[in-house]
C-alpha cells in the first residue's frame, strides 16, 4: 500500500516538468513549429530559476526567472527560424548545446544556492489513502499546472488567436492569403512554449529538488516531444502521456527499493519506444498538423 | 509605354539576382565575407564577455590555452586531427543524406550502436588483432547502418518523420549502450570477479588502430580512412548516376520521382549510408581515439559531426576544415583547466560559432527576397498605371 502511494507521489513529481512544458509545446506544434530546443529551454529554466531564487531569496522569483530564461531561448529560436528562415532543427540543436554548455559553465563559476518552494498539504484531502499524497500534498508550484494547461487549451481552441495559429499549422499558405502573418503567429506560439518549458525547468529545480545539477533535465525536453506525438496533438492525451512517462520514471526509481528486479534501461526507454509506436499508428492517419515543421516563406508556394 | 521597369518574371530575374558580371559577383563575395567576419567576431566577443564577467581570467588566456592544446606543437596538432577524425566521418555520411533532401539527427545513436558492435566483435570473438580491427570496424558500420535502417523503414513503411524517429532512437541507443555496459557477459569490465562500474575493459594496445608518428607528430591512422572516405563520397556525389539521382531527389522530390528516381532506394539508402558512416565513426573513435567506453561516451562528438555537415551546407570539401576546427576546440579544451575557466566554455563557443555561421546566409536570403518583392510591387504598379493610360487614351 505504502509502495503504491510512494510510486504515485513520485509520478506526480516527475510528471510536473513534462506537463508544464507539454502544455506550451502543444501550442507551438499546433502552430506548425516542431520545437526540439525544449531541452535547452528546460535546462535554462532550471538553472536560471535556481539562480534567480538565490539572488532574490524567493522561490517565486525563481519561477519567474525560469520562465524568462525559457522565453529568451524561445526568442532566439523563433527569430532565427521564423524570421530569418534558418533551419529550425539546426537552430534547436545548437541552442540545446548552448544551454548545456552555459548552464554547466555558470554552475561552476557561480554555484548558486536555491531557495526551495514550500510543500503544502491541502487539509483533509491529503489524508485520502493511495491518491491523497500524490494529489494534495505537493510543492505548491505544481498547482500552477491547473492554470497553465487549461489556459493553453483555451488559447488554442477558443480564441481568434488560436484559430489563426491552427490555420498556420495546418495550411500556412491559406492562412497567409487570409491576411495572417504566419511567421509571427508561429513565433508567438514558440514564445509560449518557452515560457511554460522554462517554468517546467524551474519547477524541477526550484520546487522539487531545491538545487541545480549539471544537465539535470537529462533528456526530459525530448520526452515532451515524444509526449506530444503520443497524445496525437491533443492536449488531454498529451498530458496523459506525460503522466505515463512520469510514471515509468517513478517506477524506475522505486522498483529496486521495493525489491523488484527489472531492467532499468527498459523503463528509461519505454517512453521513447511508446512514442515511436504511436508515430507508427498516427503518421498515416494525418493526425499531425499538416504544416508541421514545414518552414513558411511568403510568395513561395 | 515608357516604363523602364521589367514586367515579366524572366525580365525580373537579372534585376533580382543582379547581372552576372565580375564586378557584382566580387561585391557579393565581399559582402558575404564581411557578414561572416562580423558574425564570427560577434560570437567570439560574446564568449569573451562571458569569461570577463564570470572569471578572473582574460579571454586571451582562454585563446592562448586553446592554442596551446590544439596547434602549438606537433603533438597538439596530432590531438586536433585525432579528435576531428570521428567528426569528419560522421559529417561525410550526413552530406549524403542532406544532398538527398533527407534530414537526420540520429548520428548520436548510430555512433553509439557502432561502438557497441565494434566492442562486441573485438572483445568477444577472440580474433587476432588485424582481422579483429577490420571486422570490428565493419561491424560498427553495419550496426550504425541497421540503426539508421530502423528510421528508414519507419519512414517509408509507416510514414514516420525521420527527424522525430532518429531523435527518439538516439535515446534508445544510449540505453542500449548502458545495458551492454552493465552486463559482465556483454561489455562490462570484470577484474578478478570484482565487478567494476559500468565501463568496458580498456582496449589492448595491439587491438587499436595503428598510429601515424612523424617526429613529435602522432595521430591515429583513422584520419587516412576518413580522408579517403571524404574524397570517395565527393567523387561519387559529383560524378556518378547515383550522385546525380540523389541530388535530384534533394532538389525536387516530385520531379525526381516522375523521372524514375526511387524515393525509397535513394532517400532511404542515403539514410542508411549516413548510419554506416556514423557507426564506423563510433568504431574508429573506440579503436583509434578512446580505448575505454564509459556511460556518456562520445558525448557531443556525433552531434558535432552533424553540425559540421549542416554548416558546410552539403559541400563535401568544406567539412574538412570545419571538422578540424571542432577537433581543435576539443583538443584545446583539455588545456583550459590551467586557466581556471571551466572547460564548458568550449561548448559555448561551439554553439555560438554555429549560430554565427547560420546568420549570414539567412540575412542575405531575407534581403534578397525583400528586394525581389519591392521590385515586383513596383513593376505591378507600373503596369496598372500604363493600363490606366491606355484606357484614358481610348
Amino acid at each position: 500500500m505504502d509502495s503504491i502511494t510512494s510510486i504515485l507521489a513520485g509520478t506526480m513529481r516527475l510528471t510536473g516538468p513534462l506537463a508544464f512544458s507539454a502544455s506550451g509545446e502543444y501550442v507551438a506544434e499546433r502552430g506548425g513549429t516542431l520545437n526540439i530546443s525544449l531541452e535547452g529551454m528546460m535546462l535554462s529554466g532550471a538553472f536560471f530559476g535556481i539562480w534567480a531564487s538565490d539572488i532574490f531569496n524567493s522561490s517565486v522569483a525563481g519561477l519567474i526567472g525560469g520562465m524568462l530564461a525559457g522565453l529568451v531561448v524561445a526568442i532566439i529560436h523563433a527569430n532565427m527560424s521564423h524570421r530569418l528562415q534558418a533551419n529550425t532543427f539546426v537552430v534547436g540543436l545548437t541552442l540545446n548545446i548552448l544551454a548545456l554548455g552555459l548552464t554547466s559553465y555558470l554552475l561552476r563559476v557561480i554555484e548558486p544556492r536555491g531557495v526551495q518552494a514550500d510543500n503544502i498539504d491541502i487539509p483533509l484531502l491529503h489524508q485520502i489513502p493511495l491518491i491523497g499524497e500524490s494529489l494534495f500534498s505537493n510543492r505548491w508550484p505544481i498547482y500552477l499546472l491547473l492554470i497553465v494547461a487549461p489556459l493553453s487549451w483555451y488559447m488554442v481552441n477558443r480564441t481568434r488567436w488560436g484559430l489563426e495559429l491552427r490555420a498556420c499549422g495546418e495550411d500556412p499558405g491559406a492562412a497567409d492569403v487570409t491576411g495572417i502573418d504566419v511567421n509571427k503567429r508561429r513565433r508567438q506560439g514558440l514564445y509560449w512554449a518557452g515560457i511554460t518549458t522554462g517554468l517546467g525547468g524551474a519547477y524541477l529545480s526550484v520546487a522539487e529538488v531545491g538545487l541545480f545539477n549539471q544537465n539535470m533535465t537529462a533528456g526530459r525536453g525530448f520526452l515532451v516531444n515524444a509526449a506530444v506525438i503520443f497524445g496525437g496533438w491533443r492536449l488531454v492525451p498529451i498530458i496523459a502521456g506525460c503522466f505515463l512517462f512520469g510514471g515509468a520514471d517513478a517506477l524506475r526509481l522505486q522498483l529496486p527499493a521495493l525489491g523488484y528486479d527489472i531492467q532499468p534501461q527498459l523503463l528509461i526507454v519505454a517512453p521513447f519506444l511508446l512514442a515511436i509506436l504511436a508515430m507508427c499508428f498516427f503518421a498515416k492517419r494525418n493526425v499531425q498538423p499538416a504544416g508541421l515543421a514545414k518552414p513558411f516563406e511568403r510568395g513561395v508556394a | 509605354m515608357t516604363v523602364d521597369e521589367p514586367t515579366t518574371s524572366e525580365d525580373l530575374l537579372p534585376v533580382v539576382m543582379g547581372p552576372k558580371t565580375g564586378d557584382t559577383r566580387a561585391k557579393g563575395i565581399l559582402i558575404n565575407v564581411a557578414l561572416y567576419a562580423i558574425c564570427m567576431l560577434g560570437a567570439v566577443a560574446l564568449a569573451s564577455l562571458l569569461v570577463i564577467l564570470t572569471t578572473d581570467a582574460s579571454p586571451f588566456d582562454v585563446i592562448h590555452a586553446l592554442y596551446l592544446g590544439s596547434l602549438s606543437e606537433p603533438a597538439a596538432i596530432g590531438r586536433t586531427v585525432e579528435q576531428a577524425t570521428p567528426i569528419l566521418i560522421v559529417a561525410t555520411g550526413l552530406v549524403v543524406t542532406s544532398r538527398a533532401g533527407v534530414f537526420s539527427i540520429g548520428p548520436e545513436g548510430q555512433f553509439l550502436i557502432g561502438v557497441v558492435f565494434t566492442g562486441m566483435v573485438i572483445f568477444k570473438l577472440g580474433l587476432p588483432p588485424v582481422p579483429a580491427i577490420v571486422l570490428g570496424l565493419i561491424a560498427g558500420a553495419v550496426g550504425g547502418g541497421l540503426w539508421a535502417g530502423i528510421a528508414a523503414v519507419l519512414r517509408y513503411w509507416r510514414g514516420v518523420d525521420v527527424i522525430i524517429s532518429t531523435l527518439l532512437l538516439n535515446f534508445v541507443a544510449i540505453e542500449v549502450l548502458s545495458f551492454f555496459l552493465n552486463k559482465t557477459w556483454l561489455l562490462q569490465e570484470k577484474v578478478n570477479k570484482q565487478v567494476l562500474p559500468p565501463q568496458s575493459p580498456s582496449l589492448n594496445e595491439s587491438f587499436r588502430l595503428p598510429r601515424i608518428t612523424i617526429g613529435g607528430f602522432t595521430t591515429t591512422s583513422g584520419i587516412i580512412l576518413a580522408l579517403v572516405l571524404v574524397a570517395l563520397m565527393a567523387f561519387l556525389g559529383m560524378r556518378t548516376r547515383w550522385g546525380f539521382r540523389s541530388r535530384m531527389l534533394g532538389l525536387n522530390p516530385n520531379s525526381a520521382q516522375a523521372a524514375g528516381v526511387s524515393k525509397v532506394l535513394v532517400g532511404g539508402g542515403s539514410l542508411v549510408i549516413s548510419g554506416l558512416f556514423a557507426g564506423l565513426a563510433g568504431g574508429v573513435w573506440f579503436t583509434g581515439v578512446n580505448p575505454r567506453v564509459v556511460l556518456g561516451s562520445g558525448g557531443t562528438m556525433p552531434g558535432e559531426g552533424l553540425l559540421t555537415a549542416l554548416i558546410s551546407r552539403r559541400n563535401p570539401i568544406v567539412i574538412v576544415p570545419v571538422a578540424l576546427f571542432f577537433g581543435a576546440l576539443r583538443a584545446g579544451g583539455l588545456r583550459l583547466a590551467a586557466t581556471g575557466v571551466p572547460s564548458n566554455i568550449v561548448q559555448i563557443v561551439q554553439a555560438l560559432v554555429v549560430l554565427a555561421a547560420l546568420l549570414p546566409p539567412a540575412i542575405l536570403h531575407v534581403a534578397e527576397r525583400r528586394k525581389a518583392v519591392k521590385i515586383a510591387q513596383r513593376a505591378a504598379a507600373a503596369e496598372i498605371a500604363s493600363q490606366e493610360k491606355v484606357e484614358v487614351a481610348a
